[in-house]
């Protein structure tokens, strides 16, 4: 099955990297979810969390605020000017 | 003679400590440059993530937003100045001064006027010298800078930007700061960041790098608007950081050399104190000879 690859990249850092099976995030329109073969979209975060699954290992969950959110090609990535992982 | 001898052990005594002072600061900032370099390389995939989206959006949207177009009659200027706070870095903050004094002739020239924002104290001092105005200054922490000071600075200036048409706005937003090239060369650059110019130096994607058709959520304006200042915060922060690196880089150039020349101040001195020393010997013992000789004939 195909997977994403994610990185969640904050001002001074990047947070965390790695594939995973599907995101969870909160935009200004309401929450998105994202699984592989997901279109190319740009979306800005609201505050709130935002929720990873990877392909191995437990679920993630990253703070995020004033960021925002780019998927193209299964490639994910979560910008925000301050990120960290809560769990 | 013996008053010559104690000049020579005194000037070798007082290169001595600078030698001391300039060794310790030179081993802080080379251990220093590693941290900065390091924060440089961990903040790039954040400025690339950022260019790469603000550039998708610019390209596949033609809005005309407030950041991206030109002012018709543009009336003045916002220069920030990334110096540092402390001197004995070598031209650290004097070129990039220098450079920003170029820039304000070009801009005068061209008819606008100049709006100074300072950072680090270096900066702020050479224009309170010279009584000239700045319209808000940070001080501290210029070597370690953090994300919070690069988001104020940002905010300000994209809130004087946006405000232009009163008063106090400002029409076209520059930087100059110093760009760490390598631990020996490190040049003044001058930026302008807005309105906007999405390609300075940062990569840009290739031919076969096509970028999607996105998707925008919510509309492609709010995304450019939200996106802007996030991009603007980012080149801020870029700017200094690299600035950073720069200063200790330049500070540890100029306190090796600092250190080289009291050692050969050191050396030189430690030679005219030994002549001196040799001389007071000599004459000693001519004097002691021709004494015993006086007597001697004395008799």
């Amino acid at each position: 099955m195909a997977e994403l690859t994610v990185s969640v990249v904050s001002a001074d850092r990047e947070v965390w990297s790695g594939t995973a099976k599907q995101i969870v995030a909160r935009t200004t329109e309401g929450e998105i979810g994202i699984l592989p073969g997901h279109e190319p979209i740009l979306g800005i975060l609201s505050a709130g969390e935002v929720r990873i699954t990877p392909v191995s290992g437990a679920p993630l969950t990253a703070r995020a605020e004033d960021g925002f959110l780019s998927v193209e090609n299964d490639t994910v990535t979560i910008v925000a000017g301050q990120a960290e992982l809560v769990s | 003679m013996g008053a010559q001898l104690r000049v020579y052990r005194q000037k070798i005594r007082s290169a001595q400590t600078t030698k001391k002072i300039t060794r310790a600061m030179e081993l802080i900032s080379a251990s220093r440059i590693q941290k900065a370099q390091a924060r440089m390389a961990a903040s790039a995939p954040y400025a690339r993530a950022v260019t790469r989206a603000v550039s998708a959006v610019a390209t596949y949207s033609n809005v005309d937003h407030v950041l991206t177009t030109e002012r018709e009659n543009p009336r003045r200027a916002a220069v920030v100045v990334f110096s540092s706070d402390r001197g004995l870095a070598g031209g650290f903050s004097s070129q990039v001064i220098r450079e920003a004094n170029e820039l304000r002739t070009r801009l005068e020239g061209e008819g606008l006027e100049v709006v100074n924002y300072l950072v680090g104290r270096k900066a702020v001092q050479y224009y309170a010298f010279r009584r000239r105005t700045a319209a808000k200054e940070w001080m501290g922490g210029t070597d370690q800078p953090t994300f919070e000071t690069a988001k104020d600075i940002a905010d300000t200036l994209v809130d004087a930007f946006i405000a232009s048409g009163e008063n106090e706005g400002v029409d076209e937003i520059h930087i100059v700061y110093n760009r760490f090239v390598s631990l020996v060369t490190q040049t003044p650059e001058i930026v302008r960041v807005l309105p906007l110019e999405i390609v300075d130096g940062v990569e840009e994607p290739g031919e076969s790098d096509v970028l999607p058709l996105y998707e925008f959520e919510p509309e492609v304006d709010d995304v450019l608007g939200a996106l802007l200042p996030v991009y603007i915060e980012s080149r801020i922060f870029n700017a200094m950081l690299q600035s950073a690196a720069s200063e200790h880089a330049a500070r540890q150039k100029a306190m090796k050399s600092a250190t080289d020349n009291a050692d050969k101040l050191i050396r030189e001195y430690t030679r005219l104190a030994n002549n001196a020393r040799q001389a007071e010997i000599t004459q000693q013992i001519s004097e002691i000879v021709g004494g015993a000789d006086a007597l001697v004939s004395a008799k």
